[in-house]
């Protein structure tokens, strides 16, 4: 028998899991997630594999979804300081790199730029012809004050040529190890948003050599000798560790991604609504074909703006432990206020002075946690009052996520999960599972890898069928990059957007393939 | 006379991209251009239409071309110097200051990089009082002022002067040099006196757009409170709450039409609006019955935080409260309707004020 192991970090717990290769769960286990995060992986790791009692030679495939890249961003530790070069002068001088960033995380990453000659228009002719002295010279007067470079050129996805010619010599001067980003690998059109996305993804890559050296190491010293390492991306996939090595800033993001993709595995569902209800908010996702829909707006990332895929997933204010109140209208409200984690102490039922959902939750018979005593003196039309506004909440919030007006099936997870209605109005049917507080780790350890490709083509210039087909192979070699196998890889999502005001039928295709880890 | 800072730029972005009326682009890229302008530059100097004098000339600024490209490749910040540079010398005139040609989300917004750049004034007026997709649709064309001489420039330096027989020619002309430019450039057309703007031009639209921002950004009043002062400044009318389900998109000559049908919510349960586009929104009707027609606008926002919505935000699910706005009074003489009226556009009725339309649905 050959297993699987799957680590998901959380802001409050790190989860750990042991599948067979028929996806079984064999083991899981939940520890505090740790300041420093690494003791927390650790921890799980270790306790799962000694519950679990298997032999960890056994194990073919490790994976982790981690917040260090993330964390690393928000405290604004162990970031390098990175040059940015972007190529196109002397368009984009009105919008200089850094603009509108926080003040103290440009100050870190050492806010050194230069806007060089280079890039492509949208049809991919040259704006100003690329010029090798002009970077060498710049790279001269840097040496040894930046850690990192980020290159970024102006309509780059139609010809990312130039960045990778960059990062050429940006080796031969710097040392073939020296680490450099390029813009075209990274996000989609939109420069700005690119560019940051790029800046951040070179920013972090002392961060992941720690992240990823720790997660190898501690696999070691447990025994764990023989597995395929992966951490987890943001859209639901996976990528190898030493391709992660390359692309942190695709790691952030993962743990909403992770919980909706193993609530839905564990349902045994590829489409459906997630709705995750803990304790101050619930949070729903959607799954399509087995991959969470992504977010069409823009994306803050420690209070800068990036253009990333990530998953799109609403919070309400709703949770276990929501306030409710009563005003002198009769008029009810529930949350955002919530006693949090201090459920145990605060809530009603628990003996405390504070009427919250899961209150309401135990009057109605819904759920039987603490002393029921305790709230048998709400009156039941309150109670059904109540119970009617969570209703309309929830409801509300899955009609936003649909995208058709169908009926859907719903997976609830959750601590919280207890308040929610039977039934719900727009939802074919509720699945819950008992193993969905390892939701987690589960949808670590069953993710595929996938690649993705976006670019500008004029139909007119080219048949539709062959710019599809283009694509289509670009993304194919993103995929075997991060660690696909070739033969499994399959064409999951095709989108065209024709331009507006932009002559030739120019249409921006976006192709995305996935397929099994090798 | 008063000074923007950054401050007065999000809220006239924000303002501009309601105004926008589903076209006019993304305010993202042009707010960055005219944030990073004024830190550079300092404070933009404001100045209304009534300050300015009869006999100085003043030149538009504005952005042309495909908006997603602007997204990608946009100015290197000196094109307009150059422009008012060369253009003044073709008019023996100095500029003495620029103003918005329209109001949407980027050209809102170059204006102000253009003033602060330069060092000259913004007049609080514009040519659309909205957005509108062709360079002949303003009213300074109603009033007979020339869109030539007009500067096409890019990033590189390429500049051309076009002396043009109709305005229509300008736009036609325009069009094809902005492409060769990389389908997104810099234009600068209708010269103007101040005579010519105190004629032409839609007076107090920055300090619409600015109101209009303020407004949108106090969501702790409510939307109740919200939603009546937009309508009391706008002269407006709410006219549906809904969820969009269901849309169609294709691009002919360049443009974007589509129709997009709402489901009703709120008061609006079991009716349905349709909102059919080319580019900026057209022609709504609440079950199939016309309740606003261009030149009026037609205005979706955000159902919970009526920030306004562009068409590129436009997609299935999405919550929305849609506004009619009457346009300014000199779209609705014979010559705005034959310029941008419902037959301009295709259609085959004639238009009927919005505010007539909702009054008689209203007594049905």
């Amino acid at each position: 028998m050959k297993y699987r192991l799957g680590i998901d970090v959380g802001g409050t717990n790190t989860d750990a899991v042991i599948l067979d290769d028929q996806l079984n769960v064999i083991e899981s286990t939940k520890s505090h997630t740790t300041k420093d995060i690494e003791t927390g992986i650790y921890r799980s790791m270790k306790t799962v594999i000694d519950q679990s009692g298997i032999d960890p030679a056994k194990i073919t495939h490790a994976m982790l979804g981690t917040t260090q890249c993330t964390n690393a961003i928000v405290e604004r530790k162990n970031l390098a300081r990175v040059g940015v070069i972007r190529l196109g002068y002397p368009a984009s001088v009105s919008i200089l790199p850094y603009t509108a960033w926080p003040q103290d995380m440009v100050g870190i990453l050492s806010g050194k730029y230069r806007i060089l000659h280079g890039g492509s228009e949208y049809n991919g002719e040259s704006i100003t012809p690329f010029n090798e002295d002009e970077l060498r010279d710049l790279l001269k007067k840097w040496q040894g004050e930046v850690d990192a470079i980020a290159v970024v050129g102006i309509f780059s996805s139609i010809k990312p040529e130039q960045e990778q010619r960059t990062e050429v010599i940006i080796k031969q001067l710097y040392g073939q190890t020296f680490p450099v980003s390029l813009s075209s690998t990274i996000g989609s059109i939109g420069l700005i948003e690119r560019e940051n996305a790029t800046i951040l993804n070179a920013a972090l890559h002392k961060v992941i050599q720690k992240t990823a050296n720790g997660f190898a190491q501690s696999l070691i010293h447990e025994g764990v000798k023989n597995a395929k390492t992966y951490l987890c991306q943001n859209d639901g996939t996976l990528m190898s560790i030493e391709y992660a090595r390359q692309y942190p800033i695709l790691t952030i993001g993962s743990g909403p991604t992770n919980s909706i993709r193993g609530a839905a595995y564990l349902a045994g569902a590829k489409n459906a609504v997630v709705l995750d209800i803990g304790g101050t908010t619930a949070d729903l996702g959607v799954l399509v074909n087995g991959f969470p829909r992504e977010s069409s707006i823009a994306v803050d990332v420690g209070g800068i703006r990036t253009n990333f895929r990530m998953p799109d997933i609403i919070s309400i204010g709703l949770g276990g432990g929501s306030l409710v109140k009563e005003d002198k209208d009769g008029k009810i409200t529930i949350g955002p206020e919530s006693v949090g984690y201090q459920i145990e102490e605060k809530a009603l039922v628990f003996g405390g002075d504070t009427l919250t959902t899961t209150d309401i939750a135990v009057r109605l018979g819904q759920a039987k946690v603490g002393n029921s005593k305790n709230v048998a003196g709400i009156s039941l039309e309150f109670a059904k009052k109540v119970e009617s506004k969570i209703k309309e909440m929830i409801e509300t919030a899955i009609d936003q996520m649909k995208t058709s007006g169908d009926d859907v099936d719903l997976i609830l997870v959750g601590g919280g999960s207890i308040i929610a209605p039977e039934r719900l109005a727009g939802v074919r049917s509720i699945i819950q599972n008992p193993k969905g507080p390892v939701a987690n780790a589960i949808g670590a350890s069953i993710a595929q890898v996938s690649g993705d490709f976006e670019k500008l083509y004029s139909y007119e210039k080219i048949k539709r069928e062959v710019a599809l087909k283009d694509a289509q192979q670009f993304a194919e070699k993103q995929a075997v990059l991060a660690g696909a196998s070739q033969e499994t890889l399959e064409l999951v999502d095709v989108n065209e957007t024709p331009l507006a005001y932009a002559p030739g039928k120019t249409t921006k295709v976006r192709v995305k393939v996935v397929g099994k880890l090798i | 006379m008063r000074y923007l800072d950054k401050e007065n730029i999000e809220n006239i972005a924000t303002g501009a991209s309601l105004f926008g009326a589903g076209g006019g682009g993304d305010p993202y890229v042009g707010k960055m251009m005219a944030i990073s302008a004024i830190e550079k530059n300092g404070p933009v100097k404001l100045l209304s239409v009534d300050e300015v004098d009869d006999e100085d000339m003043y030149m538009p600024a504005a952005s042309m071309g495909a908006p997603l490209v602007m997204t990608e490749k946009f100015p290197k910040g000196d094109e307009f110097t150059r422009a008012f540079n060369r253009l003044g010398k073709y008019l023996g005139k100095s500029i003495a200051g620029t103003f918005p040609m329209e109001a949407g989300g980027v050209n809102s917004m170059i204006p102000i990089v253009v003033a602060a750049q330069a060092g000259i004034p913004l007049v609080d007026c514009d040519g659309m009082g909205r957005a509108f997709p062709e360079l002949q649709m303003t009213t300074f064309h109603l009033g007979g002022v020339s869109a030539t001489p007009m500067v096409v420039t890019d990033e590189k330096g390429n500049l051309s002067i076009l002396e043009t027989v109709t305005d229509k020619w300008s736009e036609r002309l325009a069009r094809d040099q902005v492409v060769e430019m990389g389908a997104s450039a810099s234009v600068s057309l209708y010269p103007s006196t101040g005579r010519q703007m105190k004629q032409n031009g839609i007076k107090g639209i920055v300090t619409r757009c600015e109101e209009v921002g303020k407004i949108v950004k106090q969501h702790t009043k409510g939307k109740k409170w919200q939603l009546a002062q937009l309508l009391n400044l706008t002269q407006g009318f709410h006219l549906f709450d809904g969820k969009i389900v269901d849309i169609s998109r294709e691009t002919r000559g360049g443009f974007n039409y589509g129709e997009m049908t709402v489901q009703g919510l709120n008061d609006d349960e079991g009716q349905q609006m349709t909102i059919e586009f080319q580019n900026e929104n057209l022609i709504a009707k609440r079950n199939g019955q016309i309740v606003t027609s261009v030149p009026d606008l037609i205005c979706l926002t955000d159902m919970d935080s009526l920030v306004p919505s562009t068409s590129e935000s436009i997609k299935y699910g999405k919550r929305i409260t849609v506004l009619g706005l009457p346009a300014d009074e000199k779209w609705r003489t014979k010559k705005g309707l034959e310029t941008v009226g419902p037959k301009y556009f295709g259609y085959h009725f004639d238009y009927e004020p919005i505010e007539s339309m909702v009054h008689r649905e209203v007594k049905v």
